[in-house]
């Protein structure tokens, strides 16, 4: 949709409105004050022509849209139900004037009109522009590559680059396809992918990620997605297609739609008939009547509510929350218990070595492993180097088994060093089984020696993200596979008092499905956070599940509803208050224009308020709920 | 398949509403969703059925808003 093409329909109707708005008012304070069918021989005949040059004016497209929904056997479109009501009320005032009465109606027949226009433009204009800032805030999108071809570069649009392609990217600018650095090196600044302020240096080889801001050098790269499959271009999709997903709220608003505006025209034909069978005084009834229609349509409603939705959905994007669809912020709000996968979320996935088991013989095993890791480049290897205070016999052969760990012989002295599966591979016997992953076995000429206990650190954010969930009044948990004894310890620094440890993934699944059942049973739902690496199941059998800083795992992102792009356990109590304040502004939507809605047709009913009340009620709850629902983006 | 257009001209919160219950009831539509917000349609259906579907809801979208149209 071309920005500059609505503007200038929107600026037709501002000059309309604001023209009529100025003749209407030309035209009804003399009329009040001094009564303008009384001043000329032609009666009503003199105002009347006066209110139809303002209504025609203001109203022309209204009833030329009003008429082609009767060709199309359409009648309860609003434009249609304008025209009815409008029209009606300037029947009514001709009626009166051919019969001698006081000719009221064509005053509100025109304010009608003008008060829904204004409410018209107000709802195209609040919809640009929250469709353009939601747009803004998500600021990922590359306009352009610079592709290199024949020895120069060309400016092209980035869906025009293919795999293979080489495209220049300058200092300043973003990014346009993932793909690898064949020249140059350079700092990136990947702020708005996963929120590091910290910019990244970037050399050749290295794989980047569209999106990124290449900072101090031109850098040249070959691209291995195509534009789709970019990351950035997969962001985008995936917020894009977040309010398709609705919530709840919203399905329950598009049902109740349906059976509003025909049940408020069925009572409009009642109230119109049925009274003034007894009373008599039709023309009374049938007045009363056309305020109805003027409030027939739940447009306050219907676009109040998605608003509030996919406002909450950009202001989590800004915030590097993705949210996958509407539906979450709604599981997320009602969310009574979260349950943290300890590694990765409360800890940072970083080695600190904690120590040897058994304890007895922790010089023996951390000699032993110091050995076998003294040329390791693995982070755990290095740590245990580190660790370890004394002398390392050098003289060994070391063989590094990729995924397993290192054995190092020298003459028949054979040391292992690695994981359980390297332990298994060659026939080891263990005791003490750890189910903790992260340990580091050690094995000498066929016997078992012990584990290096490996840990890692909790995050900083971990203890205050706790702390202000608890008093949010939501219960958290954590599920590890670590001994006992670390899961206590972590749980207890950052402040959980339930876990549950030395837990197999196939356990984690079914505790998980115990809680899940138990927060069912009062109507609240439970919430999975994992870093997505392996708890992929736990992550979609939640009712919502959370990955972190994921970015660049498209399996993270697939298995997880409200991906964290920042690996920043703190801007987990940012999404529960978003996703709480998020759903009560949209309950508000509901509630206070249904609630004005009946009171005017109460009040119309009973003949004390008439069409302008009507019409200035409808229209001034529009607005309010509109308003309303652009305070999401004041949530901090 | 599941597939997403973009709608023009879409200016009506509860027309978008009408139009999708509209599409949800053609025939071979397993499920429909129109976003007023990002004036995107997703309809999913079978594959072969596809363009006659999406014919048949530009009709429904047409009735309801004279402007509006599936961007192809």
């Amino acid at each position: 949709m071309k920005i500059g093409e609505l503007s200038k329909s929107q600026s037709l109707k501002s000059v309309r409105i604001i023209l009529s708005l100025t003749l209407f008012l030309a035209i009804l304070i003399p009329d009040k004050i001094y009564d303008l069918s009384s001043m000329t021989e032609w009666n009503w005949v003199f105002p009347f022509a006066l209110y139809l040059s303002v209504y025609i004016l203001i109203g022309y497209d209204v009833l030329f849209e009003a008429f082609m929904d009767i060709i199309h056997l359409k009648p309860l479109n609003e434009n249609f139900l304008m025209g009815v009501a409008t029209i009606g009320a300037f029947s009514l005032a001709i009626y009166n004037g051919i019969n001698g009465k006081p000719t009221e109606g064509f005053d509100e027949g025109c304010a009608v009109l003008i008060f829904y226009q204004i409410g018209e433009l107000f709802q195209e204009h609040a919809t640009e522009k929250t469709r353009r800032s939601v747009s803004e805030l998500m600021d990922i999108r590359p306009d352009h590559a610079n592709l290199v071809s024949n020895g120069e570069t060309v400016k092209v649009s980035p869906e025009n680059v293919k795999i293979g392609d080489r495209v220049v990217v300058y200092p300043g600018e973003r990014i346009p396809l993932d793909g690898r650095i064949v020249k140059g090196s350079s700092s990136l600044d990947m702020r708005s992918l996963n929120g590091e302020s910290m910019p990244i240096t970037a050399m050749v080889g290295d794989t980047v990620l569209s999106g990124s801001i290449n900072l101090i050098s031109s850098l040249e790269i070959e691209v291995d997605k195509e534009f789709y499959d970019s990351t950035a271009s997969k962001i985008l999709e995936l917020v894009e297609s977040a309010a398709d997903k609705k919530s709840k709220t919203e399905r329950f608003i598009s049902k109740f739609a349906r059976i509003y505006t025909p049940v408020v025209v069925f009572l409009a034909l009642i109230l119109a008939t049925v009274p003034p069978m007894f009373m008599g005084n039709y023309g009374e009834w049938i007045h009363r009547s056309l305020s109805f229609l003027v409030v027939s349509c739940p447009c306050a409603i219907v676009i109040s509510v998605p608003m509030t939705f996919f406002v909450a959905i950009g202001v989590c994007s800004k915030n590097q929350i993705l949210v996958k669809g509407s539906e979450y912020l709604e599981k997320l709000d009602n969310v009574g218990v979260f349950v943290f996968d300890k590694t990765g979320t409360l800890t940072s996935g970083e080695f600190s070595i904690d120590g040897a088991y058994p304890e007895n013989r922790a010089e023996e095993i951390m000699r032993l492993a110091s050995i076998a890791e003294q040329n390791s480049s693995h982070p755990i290897g290095r740590s245990i180097i580190q660790a370890y205070k004394g002398n390392i016999e050098k003289g060994y052969v070391l063989e590094n088994r990729v995924g397993l760990g290192v054995v190092a012989t020298r003459d028949d002295d054979i040391i292992l060093c690695g994981n359980t599966q390297l332990m298994e591979l060659y026939g080891i016997e263990f005791k003490g089984e750890d189910p903790h992953e992260g340990n580091i076995h050690v094995a000498h000429n066929g016997q078992y020696i012990g584990m290096v206990i490996v840990s890692d650190k909790i995050k900083s954010a971990s203890e205050s993200a706790i702390s202000t969930l608890e008093k949010m009044n939501v219960k958290s948990v954590m599920f590890t596979g670590d001994r006992e004894e670390i899961a206590k310890k972590v749980a207890e620094s950052v402040g959980i008092s339930e876990y549950k440890a030395s837990m197999l993934p196939q356990n984690k699944l079914s505790e998980l499905e115990k809680l899940m059942e138990n927060e069912e049973k009062s109507g609240r739902s439970v919430c999975f956070l994992g870093d997505g690496i392996n708890d992929a199941p736990a992550l979609m059998r939640a009712h919502v599940g959370i990955s972190m800083g994921s970015i660049g795992s498209d399996a993270a992102i697939e298995a997880s509803d409200i991906v964290l792009m920042e690996d920043d356990i703190g801007k987990l109590p940012l999404a529960k208050r978003i996703a709480q304040k998020t759903v009560r502004i949209a309950k508000e939507n509901i509630i206070i224009p249904l609630a004005i809605k009946i009171g005017i047709l109460i009040l119309s009913s009973l003949g004390i308020t008439n069409m302008w009340m009507a019409v200035f009620g409808d229209v001034g709850v529009a607005i309010l709920a509109i308003l309303n629902s652009l305070r999401v983006y004041k949530i901090k | 398949m599941k597939k997403i257009y973009k709608l023009e001209n879409l200016g009506c919160a509860n027309c978008a509403a009408k139009m999708e219950t509209g599409i949800k009831k053609l025939k071979g539509v397993t499920d429909a969703s129109i976003s007023f917000m990002t004036s995107r349609l997703t309809i999913e259906a079978d594959e072969k059925d596809m363009d006659d579907i999406i014919d048949n809801a530009q009709q429904i979208i047409k009735k309801i808003e004279r402007k509006c149209r599936i961007v192809k």
